[in-house]
């Protein structure tokens, strides 16, 4: 990486003193999907209960809620961490939540 | 209406402290600097002060609890010592690059081992890179005027950059001097009040503090940092001459004593400076051309400035109460030769570096008396100039 040579970002005169962030919730412009390794969570609503562990749980916040409902994952933001699959408390097939191979497209 | 009381260095920091009236005073207790935080505390236990006070269980804690209140947006203050000063080194350069204006007294004093509670500038120094402004004193009369600049130039919106005093630990934090005291009112209209350029606690305009950056913006946010430290030359003469205009005493980066048509001079910080003057004194009674120069402020260091004050002089001898193994001479030293390094006229002054006072060891009259006769022997003899570390009044 050697942006000293290109002519976009801020310079170092334009960037806020301290190095702080004033932009609150700009963690959406980065799309931390591309670090899943070779497996992601799938979701299957038939045996859901709404318990919405998996909500509260999910560190990206990548948990799609539709209404009162767990409506599926948003793979933009999911890393593959399965805390998701973890957290979920129900044990009859089919599980809500599992973890699935994923082929990485290089 | 000024006053005077009969003050150490140390109460006359906690005086100052609580005029200018700080939100937030954390205190972890180290020699010499202790009285300070049991001067203030009292004032907040008898009412007269109104700031929260934090009792850190370390330095570590300390300078951290300052970090967080200041990120808060509030005035904040400690105090610390030696030993205390080191362990809170890693935050240090937090302090100074979230830019936060936190004021710390450092009551100097020697860095184990061997464990000792006297004198020098060996803690200040080893925290000499962590960006933070450094000012020293001479006195308790200096400290207590530098504590209130201090602060004006911390919170300045073009420095916005941490600032520690230091004073001399047990020589000045411990001597009683009469000391002239600014009025409360007068000392609260010069400081004025602490705009925080950000704060924690502002819901309505919320930041991310401390955040991870990678090689994509590190660098351009260490060059940014520079911005405080570089503005600071121009704001502390500004607040050295506004404090002399309002309060009489005025305060650049370093005092020039007898310097103008010296050829001979010695340059130091802090209370050493007394003495010193007493010798330049005599030795000019006996016709001899000789001077002081005192710094002030050592980061930033002011190159320019000590050039222009120095230039003139046949040869100049730095005393150092500090000392960097493995290298030629003491921090002051090698910054006072280096500044020296860029004239345009290349006819140098000889630069010689001494040792001085570690753990409280003194300089006394005679000390000074001999550094100058030295210097003006290597100077006169023309010998081939080896620059050796002198050590003064060691066991040799």
């Amino acid at each position: 990486m050697n942006p000293g040579n290109d002519n976009d970002g801020k310079k170092w005169h334009e960037l806020p003193g301290g190095g702080i962030n004033p932009d609150a919730g700009n963690s959406l412009e980065n799309y931390t999907g591309y670090l899943r390794r070779g497996e992601k969570p799938q979701f299957n609503p038939d045996n859901c209960i709404n318990c919405f562990f998996c909500w509260v749980f999910c560190p990206e916040n990548a948990i799609i809620v539709d209404g009162e409902k767990i409506a599926g994952i948003n793979y933009d933001y999911c890393k593959g961490c399965g805390i998701c699959v973890n957290e979920c408390p129900v044990s009859h097939e089919p599980l809500p939540l599992i973890m699935v191979e994923e082929k990485i497209e290089l | 209406m000024a006053s005077i009381k009969v003050l150490n260095g140390n109460a006359a920091v906690a005086e100052a402290v609580g005029q200018v009236h700080p939100d937030v005073v954390v205190s972890n207790p180290v020699a010499p600097a202790t009285p300070i935080l049991e001067r203030i505390a009292s004032f907040i236990a008898e009412g007269w002060l109104d700031a929260e006070i934090i009792n850190a269980e370390s330095a570590y804690s300390a300078i951290s609890a300052c970090i967080g209140a200041s990120a808060a947006g509030g005035r904040v203050i400690s105090a610390t010592a030696s030993q205390g000063l080191a362990a809170m080194h890693e935050l240090l350069f937090v302090a100074s690059s979230l830019r936060l204006p936190i004021v710390i007294a450092v009551a100097n004093r020697a860095l184990s081992a061997p464990i000792n509670i006297h004198a020098d500038h060996s803690d200040a120094m080893a925290q000499r890179d962590c960006g933070w402004i450094q000012l020293f004193s001479e006195n308790s009369q200096e400290t207590y005027d530098n504590i209130i600049q201090a602060f004006k130039i911390a919170e300045h919106p073009d420095v916005r950059n941490p600032v520690m005093v230091g004073l001399d630990g047990f020589i000045t934090s411990h001597e009683m001097t009469n000391i002239w005291l600014v009025e409360t009112g007068e000392v609260t209209d010069f400081v004025g009040k602490c705009n925080p350029a950000y704060s924690l606690l502002d819901s309505n305009n919320p930041v991310t503090v401390g955040s991870l950056d990678t090689p994509d913006y590190y660098f351009e946010h260490k060059v940014n940092q520079l911005q405080g430290m570089e503005n600071a030359r121009k704001v502390i003469k500004e607040v050295g001459k506004e404090f002399g205009d309002r309060f009489s005493r005025y305060y650049g980066y370093f005092e020039s004593y007898k310097l103008e048509d010296a050829e001979y001079a010695i340059v130091l910080m802090s209370s050493a400076a007394g003495a010193a003057k007493e010798v330049v004194d005599e030795l000019r009674s006996n016709g001899e051309h000789v001077g002081l120069l005192k710094l002030r402020v050592f980061r930033p260091f002011p190159h320019q400035e000590l050039k222009e004050a120095l230039s003139h002089l046949e040869a100049i001898a730095v005393l150092d109460r500090a000392l960097i193994p493995g290298s030629f001479g003491g921090p002051l030293f090698n910054e006072t030769r280096a500044a020296l390094y860029d004239m345009e006229d290349k006819n140098l002054p000889l630069v010689f570096p001494y040792v001085y006072g570690l753990g409280g060891r003194d300089i006394t009259i005679d000390n000074f008396r001999d550094v100058f006769r030295d210097i003006e022997e290597k100077n006169t003899e023309k010998i081939e100039i080896k620059t050796e570390l002198a050590f003064i009044n060691l066991r040799q």
